[in-house]
């Protein structure tokens, strides 16, 4: 931390997306147009880009063989039908904490993430980092690199202009619908929507969502891009909960650069800093910043101010990594003289990683022995207890059973708390003991029930009451537990 | 006035602006952000033409409406009134079936009786309930209609009968009895009434005390219409009293005063309220409130 502080007592540090012209509290918007670099972390990003984009497009027509009448999506969210399809999974609107629980492992791998190597989930894997870096390449091959989209900004409207522009704002518009046409084929079947959608066939809740998904794609990633990381996304103001000074973060190593001043052509680097002030790693950030500020919000932990740095110090024959992935107490150690250390095992990774693993593994628990028959017992209130003319008292209940199984299933219904009760299924059988309930394939059966104590029957005001439910052939028995009421004594 | 500052520790400016030595630094909106707020602002001047808003001298600007998505002259009625008639299209599918087929039919299509159950609890609720309980439950002088004693009847035809035509009120259909006045009009005596009661109390507790005073004046007086061993007569509305089910207080007291001054409850024909869909539909649901015969 120490070399943090003697860096900004040289220079006070201004964010400058924050610079005001004249004392005006708005800031004017500068385009950014970063230059483009060469290197292992740029191949990486296009790697991540490539998959990340293949797998959004591709996965929605992957198909998984669930049996007749059902969909063979492998991975659909089918809102009428009220069931979400994972694979072999099937959850039923009631199982959503499955997804909280999901959504839960997914924050606590991005802490944990963090924590380890800093903000990579935002520099690689963010889908408004991906859609930004695929709309700078279209401006990079309809217009060229940095200096000539800013020359192309700043020249005056004429036809090229014009016509440049418009190319890239096409090939934009085109890249966002198809973000939006694949965002909503995860909502159906995705070759008979995406049919759909072309001959105009499709909901309007379907062109809606292409319209908000797309258009958003086109502002955010075409126009707002690095706005978004500043002033939109809570998580660049968090971050800082999540790194410690042992956190691999995009650093510049300021022991071994400072003081900086340009190179002439084959002079020493004897006395000086290694930093020649070429200012690539300013031209190549995608948000404008100045990684020899030390860590700040606006880095995005996308490294390509390594890769440009990195071309520089090969060209100097200096050593490569005056900027690079390291912590803050290594680049505090390493201006000191000492050893460097890597501490990946630390208490809080620990804690990231061990909620990671408990949380997950309850889910995989849960979903391992998730049971495909539920009994859901409604005991009427009004009236709570009837009185029947030969002294036998009834309660009313609404037994509902979901069958979780895409096949009709029979299961015999018994009661089982009070001796000799019997009960009635309104259209079914009357004053049995025990009766079958065929429920229809991936369904719920909603059964008014009466249930009868004999006269006499009852010790108390309330009695503890179980509905069985046992599956014919299998056996498997569900219960579901309720209360018999009867008058008080 | 505002003097603008640099900020020694931060490099920022302030705003210039001072209330009592605070000063302020000057960390600029993005001029995007403002913008949006500005759209926003232009935005929200639509609902003025749109819907109605400004109030005039004599009433309202009506609003111009937006296509076929906001109707001119909007108003919240209106709106109820396009989603009501819109319902009842969604619903006309069911409502002719409904219409077309007899209490029984309704009854034995299990499509058909889910959709009496529903349409019927909520007709029954704000219908029937404010006398005869949520869920047929009953109260003092209203019967409990999900029990198994029914005074007119419990057959599906039966219950039909009497929602249609009502107990003891004015259409010529309606179910029609008096008890007489047994005290009142000095049919009976006092002595006779007590000896009376003390024989219904011992019939409602199922050992009929044979031979006492009250059984002759029992057998003379009340068994034609309740019946020799006191089950009742559907036909003219005499409830069974060989059970403990009471419609007013039970025991002896209760019989006294029921055999000296009857109470008598009524219930109005909803043929003349309700349409003969909603009638069936009502039949249905109070037939399986549990003590449909």
């Amino acid at each position: 931390m120490d070399t943090q502080t003697s860096a900004a007592a040289k220079k006070p540090k201004v964010d400058p997306t924050l610079a005001t012209e004249g004392g005006s509290f708005y800031a004017e918007t500068v385009m950014i147009h970063p230059r483009s670099v060469k290197g292992m972390f740029r191949t990486w990003k296009w790697w991540a880009m490539g998959v990340l984009l293949v797998w959004w497009h591709v996965a929605p027509f992957l198909r998984w063989d669930r049996g007749p009448g059902a969909p063979d999506q492998a991975i659909l969210v089918d809102m009428a039908g009220r069931r979400g399809y994972f694979l072999f999974l099937e959850i039923w609107p009631q199982e959503v904490y499955y997804l909280t629980g999901l959504l839960f492992v997914a924050a606590i791998t991005l802490f944990l993430m963090s924590s380890l190597f800093g903000r990579v989930w935002c520099g690689f894997l963010c889908w408004q980092t991906v859609y930004t870096d695929l709309f700078m390449l279209v401006e990079r091959l309809v217009v060229g690199d940095r200096a000539k989209r800013m020359a192309l900004d700043r020249a005056p409207w004429s036809i090229e202009k014009l016509t440049r522009k418009a190319i890239i704002n096409l090939i934009w518009l085109v890249i966002s619908a198809a973000c939006g046409i694949g965002f909503t084929l995860y909502f159906g079947n995705a070759p008979t929507v995406l049919h759909d959608i072309f001959t105009g066939d499709e909901s309007a809740a379907t062109y809606g969502a292409i319209a908000v998904v797309g258009g958003c794609c086109f502002m955010l990633a075409g126009y707002a891009r690095e706005q978004v990381c500043l002033y939109m996304c809570p998580y660049s103001r968090f971050q800082s909960a999540m790194l410690d000074e042992h956190s691999l973060i995009v650093t510049y190593e300021d022991w071994r650069g400072e003081p900086r001043q340009p190179a002439r052509k084959g002079a020493s680097f004897e006395g000086r800093g290694h930093c020649v002030d070429c200012r690539m790693c300013v031209v190549a950030c995608p948000t404008g910043i100045d990684i020899r500020d030390g860590l700040q919000m606006g880095c995005i932990g996308c490294a390509l101010c390594i890769d440009a740095c990195n071309a520089v110090m090969d060209k100097n024959n200096l050593p490569r990594g005056l900027v690079t992935w390291d912590s803050i107490a290594n680049t505090a150690a390493r201006a000191a003289g000492a050893k460097p250390r890597y501490r990946l095992v630390r208490p809080r990774t620990i804690i990231y990683g061990a909620i990671v693993l408990v949380v997950g593994g309850l889910i995989a628990y849960s979903l391992a022995s998730r049971r495909t028959t539920e009994v859901n017992v409604l005991h009427e209130r009004a009236p709570l207890f009837v009185q029947l003319s030969d002294g036998s008292i009834r309660n009313g209940y609404v037994v509902k059973v979901l069958n979780m199984v895409r096949a009709e299933r029979t299961f015999r219904l018994e009661v089982a708390g009070i001796d000799g009760a019997t009960f009635t299924v309104v259209g079914g059988a009357a004053n049995v003991a025990s009766t079958d309930l065929v429920v229809a394939p991936d369904a719920v059966g909603t059964y008014n029930v009466f249930v009868t104590a004999p006269a006499g029957r009852l010790q108390a005001a309330r009695t503890p009451l179980a509905f069985v439910l046992r599956e014919a052939g299998e056996g498997q028995t569900t219960r579901a537990e309720s209360l018999f009421a009867g008058p008080e004594r | 006035m505002a003097t603008i500052e640099k900020d020694s520790v931060s490099g920022q400016s302030t705003t210039g602006h001072e209330w009592d030595g605070i000063k302020e630094l000057n960390t600029p909106l993005p001029k995007w952000w403002v913008y949006v707020f500005w759209a926003c602002v232009v935005w929200s001047i639509g609902y003025w033409v749109v819907y109605p808003s400004w109030p005039t001298l004599n009433g309202y600007t009506p609003g111009i409406g937006l296509g076929s998505v906001v109707p001119a002259n909007w108003t919240a009625r209106g709106q109820l009134d396009g989603d009501l008639v819109a319902q009842k299209a969604g619903r006309a599918a069911w409502l002719s079936k409904i219409e077309a087929s007899s209490v029984d039919a309704i009854e034995k299509d299990k499509d058909l009786l889910r959709y009496a159950m529903a349409g019927g609890k909520i007709a029954f609720n704000e219908n029937c309930a404010p006398c005869h309980g949520v869920g047929g439950v009953g109260a003092y002088g209203f019967p409990t209609l999900a029990d198994d004693e029914w005074l007119w009847g419990g057959s599906l035809a039966d219950i039909e009968q009497t929602i249609k035509f009502g107990v003891r009120n004015t259409n010529a259909n309606s179910r029609q009895s008096e008890m007489p006045k047994f005290g009142a009009d000095g049919i009976l005596k006092d002595d006779q009434i007590a000896a009376v009661a003390d024989y219904v109390v011992s019939v409602a507790s199922k050992a009929p005390a044979k031979g006492s005073a009250g059984e002759a004046v029992y057998a003379e007086n009340c068994a034609v219409c309740h019946g020799e061993d006191g089950s009742g007569n559907k036909e003219v509305g005499a409830p069974a009293l060989n059970n403990q089910i009471w419609l007013y207080k039970g025991g002896k007291d209760g019989v006294v005063a029921q055999v000296t001054k009857p109470k008598h409850g009524s219930m109005p024909a909803w043929s003349e309220r309700l349409d003969a869909s909603t009638v069936k539909l009502l039949a249905v649901y109070v037939h399986n409130l549990g003590g449909g015969k």
